[in-house]
């Protein structure tokens, strides 16, 4: 049941509207700025509560629809509304957004005021990426981000942060203005609407979708980013204060993703199945190539930043499998992903709140001298790492399932990734937190009851999704149907997942057999 | 004897009554100690001007002077770029010790001839325009007399710009002499009826008209005045020429071409492309390499002529109504830019490096932002009005066919996000090196503030804008 207030609207502008706030406090009066910000990212993860609770999981049509004219002359809406690709996204980027408010309370110390401003303005723009319906409105938000993001790694990030900042903002800015040439000549095409619905009930020609999937490949290979355009990953990740990290992590890098999903695969369904093949050996490397790098990095954000190309490779790998345990996993795959290297990132944060060192080689013992924080590390890192029972399994195994059945070496070489993934990240929890006590780390502070609740949801979602993935996976499953109906990929039998997951171990193992066979 | 009939005046009455005003405007200044005065009546004058341009359209002296529409918007856009610049000048001229009167007068006939310009429906007109306007604009680039760099700027002005004239004689008389006119409509009705395609001599007449105009836009390779001048003219001057001389030289392109010489069009798109490329390539490789914040807005105001070519590449109403909507739009965000520049300037501290912007975010965190607010549009980020004009020059581009000219323009638009970045980082993310003292006034302040809120409203809302560009141009 949809509430009977435009809920979208008010999930994208009332961050918009709490910065215009902010912009009128004083800027000395930080506590007043934080209580704000915080106040207002609680509010509005309320307010997207109808979205996870009115939700109709039944159908593929777009939910919490609004429309407006905007620029009749160009045939410009303001359109927006969800499905089941975009719905949890939107949750995810409430969530992390009140997560961001609370790590960064005291460690960001300058310039508070316009901190919380480029927070909140992030937020605002994140969910408009997410629902819009109409590309023009799309790419509004869609470029809106980087201001804020160029700030929010520029001006609190580390040492080497206006290098990480700029190179963040030209990757991302070549890519999309390429989008843009694109999405003109879809406009064109599609017989002058910007309209996203009405753009997917036609058929394009070949050759225009094969150049249009390459315009818009541009824009989103490098936000998810994919081999060999992830470069700048590692130095944004590094660099960004933890707030931006986690965004840069748990959101931005989705929408390379979600792009693929919602324009790529239905609009050029003849250019995505063409083009398959080198997109999973795309995949593959990102997987393999970012996890042996993991292993020899010596920076703690960046080991991090390295393992999300691998995830992330994973995520791609499961979207152009074209089947529905691929897609399905990949877009599990991406909010396990948010979850687990956002907590991750924030972790990394309370540490180096505490140390100011990001360098393994400065850690050691810090089980012993920190062992609240150690045991939600372990648990983050064995989601990470894809162990049963936590979240990262679920994705994994769907996209490996998926892998499979779309091209068997792919699938193969991708299980190796996990491998490698499970290497680096106990060999990383073995260097911080047992071996000798690092003097360096004798006598921190364990984690307070502000970052402590700063964890918890993100600890409860990784048990939630790993035991009883369907709550998240139903939401998906009309919506994924229907995108592969549009593929008109029918050949493939799509399964019902979380029938496979639900049931005990025993059939879960058949299944894979069944598949392997 | 033939009885001379006075013809209705009607349409010009705007030029007219900007001429009484400006020569009141001089003798005012003779009469008067506080040249605030002046200023204030050189405002005033814009607003009434402003008013009168709604009800005179029209054609004067047989379509020798043509207000229509197309030439009502140019007009807006001068008498904008007028207004703000006057408002910019206010406290500046007293720093810089040029408070003269004359300052004001001249900018108000140099608005009279870029009006005429923007209405010339005749060869000989437009020159009239033209050489009123490049006059009173070289006085104004060398107003501060104490200053070695502003002498050089006006010189170096005048010499190019006399060039540029000579050329566009040129042109004129070559076609005059081919087609026996030199009336627009004449001369395109004779080259269609007497089926005159491609004639060298046309071809060479067209070319030095647009040699002449493409000094005027500072198009590549005719720009090389531009970054000199730019830096050592006072700067709200060079926020005015930055966008009002070029306005007026993309009104005669728009005009001209399409009219004249439509039946060439084929020709002249051949040869604008090359220059359109050229004008972005130059434009945004060399500023990034500027450390003079003047100049590197005068290399960006190179490149950003480019990109209005593109427009006028197209060869459409499409493509000529997008290339004027950009130059709307770019009028704000330009002199915002150039606004604030003005503002750094105090009494013994030019504020013209890049470098005295380090930390301005926490000094001034308002000027910071505003500066933040036109960087990010000049780079042609949503939601800014910069992205908007750049949109719908590129749509234009994409549905004349010419993709790949969109797809080169982009490249350099995201080229451009370099040295316009680098402003806002050494804001941001830079501590204060020195104190520095914004010379705010009240008038800047408005012209600062006018300029800052278009670019967003016109950013978010642009359906009026868009609206007025496409009126402009249905004949």
């Amino acid at each position: 049941m949809e509430p009977g207030y435009p809920v979208l609207s008010t999930l994208i502008f009332l961050p918009v509207a709490g910065a215009v706030l902010l912009l009128l406090i004083k800027r000395t009066q930080e506590g007043l700025l934080k209580w704000s910000a915080l106040l207002i990212s609680v509010v509005e993860f309320i307010l997207s509560m109808p979205l996870f609770t009115g939700f109709d999981k039944s159908t593929h049509q777009m939910q919490f629809l609004e429309r407006y004219e905007w620029i009749p002359s160009w045939g410009i809406t303001y359109h927006i509304g969800l499905d089941g690709i975009s719905v949890l996204f939107v949750l995810l980027s409430t969530l992390i957004t009140i997560l961001c408010v609370t790590i960064s309370w005291n460690s960001i110390k300058v310039k508070v005021k316009e901190f919380y401003i480029a927070i909140l303005l992030m937020e605002g723009a994140m969910i408009g990426v997410f629902s819009s319906l109409d590309f023009f409105l799309f790419y509004i938000f869609w470029e809106a981000m980087l201001i804020p993001m160029y700030l929010l790694i520029g001006v609190w990030g580390g040492p080497n942060r206006v290098y990480a900042a700029i190179k963040f903002f030209l990757y991302t800015l070549v890519g999309s203005v390429l989008m843009l040439v694109g999405i003109i000549v879809l406009y064109f095409e599609a017989g002058k609407t910007f309209d996203i619905l009405e753009m997917m009930k036609r058929t394009y020609p070949y050759q225009v979708q094969f150049w249009l999937f390459w315009a818009f490949f541009a824009a989103f290979a490098v936000k998810v980013p994919m081999f060999p355009v992830h470069t700048w990953l590692p130095d944004a990740h590094t660099e960004a204060p933890t707030a931006g990290s986690v965004i840069l992590a748990a959101i931005l890098i989705k929408m390379g993703a979600y792009g693929f999903l919602r324009f790529s695969l239905p609009l050029f369904p003849d250019a995505t199945k063409a083009m398959t093949v080198p997109m999973l050996v795309l995949s593959v490397i990102a997987i393999i190539y970012g996890a042996i790098v993991c292993l020899a990095q010596t920076d703690l954000k960046r080991l991090i930043a390295y393992s999300s190309v691998s995830h992330m490779g994973f995520v791609t790998l499961g979207i152009f499998a074209l089947n529905s345990q691929g897609i399905e996993g990949g877009i599990i795959q991406m909010i396990n992903h948010g979850i687990v290297t956002g907590a991750l990132f924030l972790c990394v944060g309370i540490i180096y709140d505490r140390t100011h060192s990001r360098q393994i080689r400065d850690y050691g013992g810090l089980a012993t001298v920190l062992p609240v924080y150690a045991a939600f590390f372990m648990v983050f890192t064995l989601a990470s790492i894809g162990l049963p029972g936590l979240n990262g399994f679920i994705g994994e195994f769907l996209i490996i399932l998926g892998g499979f059945k779309a091209v068997k070496w792919a699938g193969v070489l991708a299980a190796t990734g996990i491998i490698i993934g499970a290497a680096y990240m106990l060999w990383l929890y073995q260097r911080v937190f047992f071996m000798e006590t690092n003097e360096k780390v004798q006598g921190l502070n364990d984690m307070d009851l502000r970052e402590v609740i700063t964890l918890m949801p993100l600890m409860a979602l990784v048990l939630w999704i790993g035991v009883y993935p369907n709550t998240f996976l139903s939401f998906m499953h009309a919506s994924v149907e229907n995108l592969l109906q549009r593929l008109g990929n029918q050949g493939m039998q799509p399964q019902n997942i979380s029938d496979v997951l639900g049931g005990p171990v025993v059939d879960l193992a058949r299944n894979v057999l069944e598949v392997i066979r | 004897m033939k009885e001379i009939i006075m013809p209705d005046l009607g349409p010009m009455i705007p030029e007219i009554t900007l001429l009484c005003l400006a020569l009141f405007a001089l003798v005012v200044d003779l009469l008067i100690k506080k040249k605030e005065v002046v200023a204030v009546i050189g405002i005033i004058s814009a607003v009434i001007v402003g008013y009168l341009l709604t009800g005179s359209s029209g054609e004067v002296f047989s379509g020798m002077f043509i207000s229509d529409n197309y030439s009502l918007f140019f007009k807006v856009i001068f008498l904008l770029s007028l207004s703000l610049s006057i408002l910019l000048s206010i406290r500046y001229v007293r720093i810089e010790r040029v408070n003269f009167g004359e300052y004001y007068s001249l900018m108000l006939f140099s608005t009279l001839g870029m009006m005429i310009m923007a209405s010339a429906g005749d060869l000989i007109v437009l020159y009239l325009g033209l050489e009123l306007m490049a006059l009173s604009t070289y006085i104004l680039a060398g107003f501060i007399r104490h200053e070695v760099r502003s002498n050089e700027a006006a010189l170096k002005y005048f010499l190019l710009g006399a060039f540029a004239s000579a050329f566009l004689l040129y042109g004129i008389s070559m076609t005059y002499g081919l087609t026996g006119t030199t009336d627009l409509k004449a001369i395109a009705d004779y080259l269609i009826n007497n089926n005159i395609g491609v004639n060298p001599a046309l071809i060479l007449s067209m070319l030095l008209l647009l040699v002449a105009m493409s000094f005027k836009i500072a198009a590549v390779p005719f720009h090389m005045w531009a970054p000199d001048v730019y830096e050592g003219a006072p700067t709200p001057i060079t926020a005015f020429m930055s966008v009002g001389p070029k306005a007026a030289g993309f009104a005669v392109l728009g005009r001209v071409f399409t009219t004249a010489f439509s039946s060439l069009t084929i020709e002249w798109t051949t040869v604008i492309i090359p220059i359109a490329i050229l004008t972005m390539a130059v434009g945004n490789i060399l500023a990034i390499s500027q450390n003079n914040i003047k100049r590197m807005l005068a290399y960006s105001s190179i490149a950003h002529a480019g990109y209005a070519l593109i427009g006028v590449i197209t060869g459409n109403l499409d493509g000529i109504s997008s290339m004027m909507n950009y130059l709307f739009i770019y009028a704000f965000m330009n002199i915002g830019a150039f606004a604030i520049v003005t503002i750094l300037k105090s009494e013994g501290f030019a504020g013209e490096e890049i470098s005295d912007y380090e930390g301005l975010a926490k000094t001034h965190p308002l000027a910071a932002g505003l500066m933040l607010i036109f960087m990010f549009s000049l780079t042609g980020i949503p939601p800014t009005a910069g992205f908007i004009g750049k949109f719908y020059l590129f749509m234009s581009a994409v549905k004349a066919g010419y993709t790949w000219l969109a797809v080169v323009a982009v490249i350099f638009s995201a080229i451009s996000a370099y040295f316009y970045l680098r402003v806002v980082m050494y804001m941001y993310m830079r501590e204060p090196k020195a104190e520095v003292s914004l010379s705010t006034s009240m008038p800047s302040g408005i012209a600062i503030a006018i300029a800052a809120l278009a670019v967003l409203i016109l950013g978010i809302f642009p359906s009026g804008i868009i609206e007025f560009a496409r009126m402009a141009v249905m004949r």
